[in-house]
């Protein structure tokens, strides 16, 4: 997008003589003095990002100096944390982090989805437009309302109902094993599930929305039924922004904080069962910052957020190389 | 609770900047207007913003600012000189001492408890914990409800065989903090293989996010044990468990329970006030009792500043404690208050 409306200048720059392109009065350049401060400004907003991410490194790896010396590699693998004797690792809070992302992300995609086809191509214009609402609604209620509907309605919900069922019918899986004390990892996947819900179906709408209707046309005309469209030409055709919508929500379920918090269980464990409490990255850091006592534990609590940007940076562009690759197999 | 806190702060901020504006325009003017700031626990916020707004009503020139961050953010704060005072559920460390600079008084202001609470239904009346029994279920090696060690002091209440679930904070607290205190004072075991702190690696467990987390997840959970702040039980009526204190006789949770475990400790409070009164030896002691401080430097420098934090720290510790009872906070027992009142008295003496 970027580089189509930049060229359009360039081109009619390239026909001038380069001296004047450079020095010339600035009308001759192509440019108005106000064209001139316009770029230079959005040139500065723009460099600004990439100058508060480097501050933000920065700080972080700044104030996380001692941790870093301290425990060094050892950080990322450790599984105890013991803020008594000063012991710190954090591989229990990246593996809830991971895991509670990935159960939402399952539960969130298909569903997100559906509502974005069933809006664009399946509901009656009517019925598509309050129903949209009601969804971007969902993106506006405070996570800790959230967190505590979880913990008040949801969790028994899950112990008493879902969690015996997933345990009957799939028990033989690692991941149902157990009892479940209501909260857990699992329902904070699903909470997460329900709060990046907004995010994947109002972007997916619009994507499938902007599917030129000519594509549809074409693809009924040549016998084609209602939903081997939607499969064969309205999904492809979208493909690539409904995974940037995913990429969104996923980023915003790696650092929900407070809704989790509270349904997690705040227990740093490692364990398969997804009924089984864990803890996360960004959970850890609200939890334990303001009492924080001693300066390896608050260097300690930095370096776990410098390893949720870091971890949250890598699961981005490992998506992000997943969407391009798509994308490029789709040309080819 | 967040937003709570967020707009606290906002709140405190938008004061600040006023008291700021107004303080400089009344020193231009040679008034006498003062404001004060302190920061810290939590635990102590209702009272401390009922005697701000009272002692106003006292001394209307002086203007007291409190923003309730956390006991540990109230300290780094004092260090870091940002503000006058700071308050803490838990006594500064020696190695936070020394990172103060300049010696640093501990002044009690309030007490309260932390109290077991559960989730079993209909029993005839409250369960009776042992210290052993306590340090078995947190440390997970006492796994149901008609364990030996729970059902012998507890015969006609027909403990369930329903598993244990433990419920813990998991936000660093003050309430930790006195509840590790006490459990490391009465388990070796404990001791060893926990410790105390605001937060601790536990053994076993789920974590709750503050006490509407703990009280929560208890509520939710058939068969959960967790500790709360005792204001925070009784305002919400959630079942409170009798424990066993140190002379040996069940003890019901009370403000006055509390207040005896001050008194019962008076003798053997160390001189500097960083006690602690968990496992008070009183008779009437409740053995799960805490302290909120405020902590000042000695060596304020004169002004209408020192003279203003010292006369209203000693005023919370007489016609201050006055409100404490409706609020559920214990008061400090007279002897104490002479104790305390003695360090204020270091930093600035009382005007004859």
């Amino acid at each position: 997008m970027v580089t189509d409306v930049q060229t359009v200048p360039r081109a009619s720059h390239a026909q001038r003589p380069k001296s004047l392109r450079r020095w010339g009065p600035p009308a001759l350049r192509g440019w108005t003095t106000g064209d001139a401060i316009f770029r230079k400004a959005c040139a500065a907003i723009g460099a600004s990002i990439v100058g508060l991410l480097g501050l933000l490194i920065y700080e972080l790896v700044r104030g996380s100096r001692e941790s870093l010396e301290k425990f060094g590699f050892r950080f990322m693998v450790d599984r105890v944390w013991d803020p008594v004797v000063e012991r710190f690792g954090a591989s229990t809070f990246v593996y809830g982090t991971v895991v509670t992302s990935i159960i939402a992300l399952l539960l969130a995609v298909p569903l997100g989805i559906g509502i974005a086809i069933f809006l664009v191509e399946i509901a009656p214009r009517k019925l598509g437009a309050p129903i949209g609402f009601l969804v971007e609604l969902l993106a506006a209620i405070p996570s800790i309302v959230y967190g505590l509907w979880g913990l008040f309605v949801l969790a028994p919900i899950v112990r008493d109902d879902v969690a015996p069922v997933l345990h009957k019918t799939l028990g033989f899986l690692p991941f149902f094993r157990g009892e479940s004390h209501g909260v857990g990892m699992l329902t904070a996947g699903m909470i997460l599930a329900i709060m990046i819900l907004p995010f994947i179906a109002a972007v997916s709408r619009d994507v499938l929305a902007a599917v030129p209707t000519t594509q549809r046309e074409a693809s009924l005309a040549l016998g084609a039924t209602k939903w081997e469209t939607i499969r064969n030409v309205v999904l492809p055709y979208g493909r690539a922004g409904i995974a940037g919508a995913v990429v969104l929500a996923l980023g915003r379920a790696l650092g929900e904080t407070m809704a989790v918090t509270m349904v997690i269980g705040n227990n740093p464990q490692i364990a398969a069962s997804l009924f089984e409490p864990g803890y996360t990255m960004s959970s850890v850091i609200a939890n334990e910052y303001a009492e924080a006592s001693g300066t390896v534990y608050l260097a300690a609590l930095t370096e776990i957020g410098l390893l949720l940007f870091v971890v949250t940076f890598a699961v981005n562009g490992f998506a992000r190389v997943l969407i391009w690759r798509m994308a490029r197999e789709r040309r080819a | 609770m967040s937003l709570v806190r967020f707009a606290v702060v906002v709140a405190g901020a938008a004061l600040l900047a006023v008291s700021c504006k107004s303080s400089s325009s009344a020193a231009g003017g040679g008034g006498g207007n003062v404001s004060i700031n302190g920061a810290g626990s939590t635990f102590i916020y209702p009272v401390m913003s009922k005697w701000s707004s009272e002692y106003q009503k006292v001394s209307p020139t002086t203007q007291i600012n409190y923003q309730s961050i956390g006991s540990g953010g109230g300290i780094r704060q004092l260090i870091a000189h940002t503000v006058q005072f700071g308050a803490t559920d838990g006594p500064m460390t020696d190695e936070q001492l020394k990172e103060a600079k300049g010696p640093v008084f501990h002044v009690p202001l309030v007490m309260g408890a932390v109290v077991p609470t559960y989730n079993l239904p209909s029993l005839a009346h409250a369960i009776k914990f042992t210290p052993d029994a306590l340090a078995g279920i947190y440390l997970g090696t006492i796994k149901t409800w008609n364990d030996p060690k729970l059902t012998a002091d507890n015969a006609d209440l027909n403990l369930p065989a329903t598993p244990i679930v433990v419920v813990h904070r998991s936000d660093g607290s003050g309430t930790t903090y006195v509840w590790t205190d006490y459990l490391s004072k009465v388990s070796p075991e404990w001791k060893s293989k926990v410790g105390n702190a605001t937060s601790v690696n536990w053994p076993t467990g789920l974590g709750g996010r503050g006490n509407e987390g703990v009280s929560g997840t208890v509520r939710q959970t058939p068969g959960a044990i967790g500790y709360v702040e005792l204001t925070y039980a009784m305002q919400n009526k959630m079942p409170a468990g009798e424990v066993k204190n140190r002379a040996g006789s069940f003890v019901t949770p009370t403000i006055d329970a509390v207040t005896s475990a001050a008194a019962g400790a008076i003798a053997t409070l160390p001189d500097d006030l960083r006690y602690s009164i968990t496992d008070s030896p009183g008779d009437k002691a409740w053995p799960i009792s805490g302290t909120t401080w405020a902590v000042v430097y000695k060596d304020m420098p004169a002004g209408p500043e020192r003279t203003a934090v010292v006369s209203f720290l000693r005023w919370a510790l007489h016609d201050g404690q006055k409100f404490c009872a409706a609020l559920d906070y214990a008061q400090l027992p007279p002897e104490l208050v002479a104790k305390a009142e003695a360090k204020l008295d270091q930093v600035e003496p009382p005007k004859k």
